[in-house]
C-alpha cells in the first residue's frame, strides 16, 4: 500500500478505529508446499474447517459492503486453493482488490496467464534472500528457483510490475542491493517486511532478526528509497529519524486484522494467539459484527498507555513498536519493542526468562517444531 | 499535502471536474478514505467540508460553481483551491 503519510490528528483516529478496516489481511488456507522456518501462520496442512467456496464468497460480498477496498491474501499458499483465482474474480467484480503473497511454485504459464488477465490483482512472491544459499535454509531446500520461476512466468505473460516480498534477517540485509537489482531486472516493485516471534518465527527470531547495527544500515537504506514497499512494518525504527513513509502506528483491530482460514478474527496477521482472537465469521453476525463489536477491538480502540515509554521523548516516534513483537517475546505490551533503536529493548529481552514467553502452537505446521530453540 | 507550482500551472477552477473513474471514496468521521485503483494509492480527506465538495464535484459546471453551491467562504477559498489542485495532481479529481 503507498499513503500519504498521516498527520497526528489522523493517527488519532485511526487508534480509535474507524467502522471497517483500511486493509485486510485473509489467509485463504493454512495449506502450503513449502514450510518456512519463520511463517508466521505455522502452516502446513490443509485444515478440514477451512470455509468453503460459499463462505468466502459471502465474506467477499460483506467486505464489498464495507468498502474495504482491497484485501491481502495470504496462507498458507494461496494456489493450494483450487477455488482460489474463482475467488479473485469474485473479489475483483465488485471493486475488492487483491493483493496475494505466493511462493511461487504453483504459478503455471496457464495460471501466469490467468493473473495477468485479471484487473486489481496484485502479486508478490516471496523470496528470502537474492541467492539460493541465502533464501533456502529459511524457505526450503530448492525455493529460490521455485520462486524465480514463478517470476519469469508472471514475466512472460506480461503481467506488469509484481512485488518481490522479503522478510529482512540478519543474513540478507547484507543482499539488499543485490535484492533490488533482481526486483529492477524484471521491472517489479521490492517489498520488505519485518521479521516477527510470531507462529513458527518463534522458534528462529533470536536467531534472525537484525542486529542493532543492521537495523540502523536498514533505516538508512530506506530513507534513500521512498519507493520501497514495506507494508508500514518498519515504523519502530522512525525513532532513527524523519519518520518512513506510511501511518506509522501499530493498527491492530484499529484499521487492520486478520481473517484466518477457519474464519477466526484476528487484531493482525502477527498474532495468531487465543489472546488476541477476537470472533469468528460464523458466530453469526459476519465478519461487520467481530470488526464492530468484539470486547479485544473496543479495548485496543482505548487509549493505550505508552508506559516504561512515556518517559522516552522519541515514543511519538516509534509509538511503542509492534505489540506483536513484544508478545512473543514475553516483554509487556506497555513497554519497549524488543528491537528498540535506543537498545531499551535488549535490556528488557535478557530479564525475561526462557519460560516467560507465551507458548506457540505448532498450527499446521506438518512437522513438529525444531527443537532446542 | 504539499503542492507545486505543476499543480497550480494545470488546475483550472473554471472548468468541470469529476471524481477519477477508477477511484472509490469511503466517508469518514474525519473526512474520507480514497483508493485509486489504478495507481493503487490511498489517500486521505482530513475535512468533512473538502470531502463534501469532492464528493458531488462532478455535479457543477465549475470548481467555482461548486465551492459557491457549498457556500464555501471567501478566506477558506485558497486552501481548499490548493487541496483540490493537489487531489488533481494525484488523479483523485479529472477534468471532465
Amino acid at each position: 500500500m503507498s499513503t500519504d503519510t498521516a498527520s497526528p490528528e489522523l493517527r488519532n483516529h485511526f487508534k480509535h478505529g474507524l467502522d471497517a478496516p483500511i486493509c485486510l489481511t485473509w489467509e485463504v488456507t493454512y495449506g502450503c508446499n513449502l514450510a518456512c522456518a519463520h511463517c508466521l501462520s505455522s502452516s502446513g496442512k490443509r485444515d478440514p474447517r477451512e470455509l468453503s467456496t460459499e463462505e468466502c464468497r459471502h465474506l467477499i460480498d460483506e467486505l464489498a459492503r464495507m468498502q474495504v477496498f482491497y484485501v491481502n491474501v495470504g496462507g498458507g499458499e494461496p494456489l493450494v486453493r483450487r477455488d482460489f483465482l474463482d475467488l479473485v474474480d469474485h473479489a475483483v467484480e465488485r471493486k475488492v482488490g487483491v493483493k496475494f503473497s505466493t511462493n511461487g511454485a504453483l504459478i503455471t504459464p496457464q495460471a501466469a496467464r490467468r493473473i495477468a488477465a485479471t484487473d486489481y490483482l496484485d502479486v508478490q512472491i516471496s523470496i528470502d534472500g537474492a541467492t539460493p544459499e541465502t533464501n533456502d535454509p529459511v524457505r526450503g531446500r530448492g525455493s529460490y528457483a521455485m520462486a524465480r520461476r514463478g517470476m519469469d512466468r508472471l514475466a512472460q505473460a506480461g503481467f506488469g510490475p509484481f512485488k518481490i516480498s522479503v522478510v529482512m534477517t540478519r543474513h540478507n540485509i547484507p543482499e539488499l542491493d543485490a535484492l533490488e537489482r533482481i526486483a529492477s531486472d524484471y521491472g517489479a516493485q521490492l517489498r520488505i517486511t519485518r521479521l516477527r516471534p510470531s507462529g513458527r518465527g518463534a522458534s528462529v527470531w533470536d536467531e534472525l532478526h537484525p542486529t542493532a547495527a543492521q537495523q540502523r544500515e536498514l533505516y538508512e537504506w530506506l530513507v534513500a528509497r521512498p519507493d520501497v514497499l514495506t507494508g508500514d512494518s518498519f515504523f519502530h525504527l522512525s525513532a532513527l529519524g524523519e519518520p518512513l513513509p506510511g501511518l506509522n502506528l501499530c493498527g491492530a483491530g484499529r484499521v487492520v486484522c486478520l481473517v484466518d482460514p477457519v474464519g477466526d478474527v484476528y487484531a493482525c496477521p502477527f498474532v495468531l494467539h487465543d489472546e488476541f482472537l477476537a470472533g469468528n465469521i460464523r458466530d453469526g453476525g459476519g465478519f461487520e459484527q467481530v470488526w464492530r463489536r468484539s470486547e479485544l477491538f473496543a479495548e485496543l480502540r482505548e487509549p493505550q498507555s505508552a508506559g516504561a515509554c512515556a518517559s522516552c521523548g522519541l515514543y511519538d516516534k516509534c509509538q511503542g513498536g509492534c505489540m506483536a513483537a513484544k508478545f512473543f517475546t514475553g516483554m509487556p505490551l506497555d513497554g519497549p519493542d524488543p528491537e528498540c533503536v535506543l537498545g531499551h529493548g535488549e535490556l528488557e529481552l535478557v530479564k525475561v526468562a526462557a519460560g516467560d514467553r507465551p507458548l506457540v502452537d505448532p498450527g499446521h505446521s506438518k512437522k513438529r517444531l525444531r527443537e532446542g530453540h | 499535502m504539499s503542492t507545486s507550482s505543476a499543480d497550480a500551472a494545470t488546475f483550472d477552477p473554471s472548468r468541470r471536474y469529476k471524481l477519477h473513474p477508477d477511484l472509490a471514496l469511503r466517508p469518514e468521521r474525519f473526512g474520507a478514505l480514497l483508493y485509486h485503483y489504478g495507481t493503487r494509492r490511498l489517500t486521505f480527506l482530513k475535512s468533512p467540508q473538502l470531502t463534501a465538495i469532492v464528493r458531488d464535484i462532478g455535479d457543477y459546471p465549475s470548481v467555482d460553481a461548486a465551492l459557491d453551491a457549498h457556500e464555501i467562504e471567501p478566506g477558506r477559498r485558497p486552501a481548499l483551491l490548493r487541496a483540490l489542485a493537489t487531489l488533481e495532481s494525484s488523479e483523485v479529481i479529472s477534468v471532465n
